[in-house]
């Protein structure tokens, strides 16, 4: 039913006044005096060596990859799920070759070594 | 007005169902105020109960027996300077923590207190839920990328792979409770977190039970990866602060850093609520087959009043026991007041309209209260795992054990 998702617009908006509010509350009575040391960023009393954003790790990218993968194919499953009984036997053996295919490629990834993190 | 008021706390709809825009409002209100309350006392619990792992006292200066100190580091946030690097990239910045804080929050929408105590009950509950709960990973990599230094980045990009990672394993655990609730006559289930805890209702026994030990199983897989999703012990490398500093969270202070928080403790709190839902039986009593009856009933709806009573009378014992010196007048003065407070509440809680009403929302928090209490226990006695043992037990472990219990369970759910 429709009028079921309104509560969560008010919650935004709840929580889009309070908070705002509360920030503003500080900034009234919190001090403000920056120099210049207090404004770099932070690396335990030592000056920055090179960019902060630099390169970082390949895998982090497989990561994300393997992660779309496999969320997909949760969401995939949750409506069956929700059928689950009344699909009964045809369901069940949908959703194994389903699963079946996707667990080759998990294999596949597994034996390329992408789980690996060295 | 008060007629009114008790009209609509006796009807048996949800705010949300009912169209209802002021008490919709008014129980979001509660809830956020509750929420907030919670993630107060769960800071206070958890200095001191791991100060008592530790054999150390915690807080103790602050109100008697530290019970202010929560009050006291909340001004202090919000009277500490407030500090933008230079560097930062300052919207993104200021927007990465209200982002975690709305998901953290957004998420109490759909939970479930009682049959009727929840803010609406959405037909998509728990996928509600599951998403909403998984944009925290954007704040995260926000608050990392904007602060533009070393240490916030690798915490963010470590949080964010690890978030993930156990979100898969976390889903298919779900898909198979999600599974037990279309067991029934009709043959289908729900995604409404209400109608989740009344198909554990219909089916007489907790989804932990079902299936033994498959719903065992997918209740362990979740519970150890909404430790991994809320970034803590053991698996809170984004925070290792012994090689992190702080993680994604180092270049935030003052009132910014206690909204990051705010978020993760309310995280906490709604990742157990889910699990409190979907495997432990949500508001219902324990034992609502076993012991049925008018007297067991009763026994079970004086329970919370005895609860409050209880620890009433433990903060007199702390009264008792303070030292009679001048210095400690107002802090014995102070726990009196408490203890009052207590057992005043424990005294409503007998009320008999009181009782009827409170009974699902106290069960509701007194589970998962016992999830928070893991939480503490699991910081307190785990050391830190390395980031591949992380990453190992996510992909090479949780994740095939929970597409095999998802099978397993499907198989079950077809043969018998």
């Amino acid at each position: 039913m429709p009028q079921n998702y309104i509560p969560i617009f008010i919650f935004i908006a709840v929580v889009g006044i309070l908070i705002p509010i509360t920030l503003l509350a500080a900034k009234l009575v919190r001090p403000d005096n920056p120099n210049r040391a207090k404004l770099s960023p932070y690396e335990c009393g030592v000056d920055p060596i090179g960019a902060s954003r630099g390169r970082y790790t390949v895998r982090y990218y497989i990561v994300a990859i393997l992660f779309v993968v496999f969320d997909v194919e949760t969401i995939f499953l949750f409506p069956w799920a929700v059928k689950f009984k009344a699909l009964g036997m045809f369901g069940l053996i949908e959703m194994l070759i389903f699963l079946a295919i996707l667990v080759v490629g998990y294999v596949w990834v597994w034996q390329k070594g992408a789980l690996d993190w060295v | 007005m008060l007629d009114y008021i008790t009209s609509y706390l006796s009807s048996n709809t949800t705010p949300g169902q009912a169209g209802n825009v002021f008490w919709a409002l008014v129980y979001i209100m509660v809830v956020f105020g509750g929420v907030s309350v919670a993630v107060m006392a769960m800071n206070w619990l958890e200095r001191k109960a791991l100060a008592h792992f530790q054999i150390r006292l915690g807080p103790m200066r602050v109100g008697p027996h530290g019970l202010l100190q929560p009050i006291a580091d909340a001004i202090k946030l919000l009277t500490k300077e407030d500090i933008v690097p230079s560097e930062a990239d300052k919207f993104v910045f200021w927007l990465a923590p209200l982002i975690i804080l709305c998901a953290s929050f957004t998420v109490y929408i759909v939970v479930p207190f009682g049959p009727t105590h929840a803010i609406t009950d959405l037909n998509i509950g728990i996928l509600f839920m599951l998403g909403v709960s998984s944009l925290s990973v954007l704040g995260v990599v926000m608050a990392g990328w904007a602060s533009n230094s070393h240490y916030p980045l690798i915490g963010a990009l470590r949080s964010s792979a690890q978030m993930i990672s156990y979100e898969v394993a976390m889903g298919l655990a779900v898909v198979s409770a999600i599974l037990m609730t279309s067991l029934n006559a009709t043959g289908t289930g729900t995604l409404s977190m209400i109608g989740i805890v009344q198909a554990q209702q219909s089916q007489q026994m907790w989804f932990l039970f079902k299936f033994f030990p498959l719903g065992f199983i997918a209740f362990g897989i979740f519970a150890i990866a909404m430790v991994a999703e809320t970034n803590r012990a053991p698996f809170d490398l984004p925070e290792a602060e012994s090689e992190l500093t702080a993680g994604f969270h180092t270049e935030y202070s003052g009132l910014r850093w206690s909204l990051f928080m705010l978020g993760e403790y309310a995280a906490m709190i709604a990742v157990s609520s889910i699990a409190v839902t979907l495997w432990v039986g949500g508001w219902m009593r324990p034992f609502p087959n076993w012991l049925t009856g008018e007297t067991w009933d009763l026994v079970f709806s004086l329970i919370p009043g005895f609860l409050f009573l209880g620890l009433a009378f433990i903060a007199f014992i702390g009264v008792a026991r303070m030292p009679k010196h001048p210095y400690f007048r107002v802090q014995t003065i102070g726990l009196a007041g408490f203890g009052a407070v207590l057992g005043l509440i424990g005294l409503v809680l007998f009320a008999p309209p009181v009782r009827d009403r409170i009974q699902d929302i106290f069960w509701f928090c007194a589970k998962v209260a016992v999830f928070m209490y893991l939480y503490i226990w699991y910081r307190a006695t785990f050391p830190r795992y390395r980031f591949d043992q992380l990453m190992r037990v996510g992909w090479k472990v949780l994740l095939p054990v929970s597409i095999g219990v998802l099978i397993l369970t499907a198989i079950m759910g077809v043969l018998f």
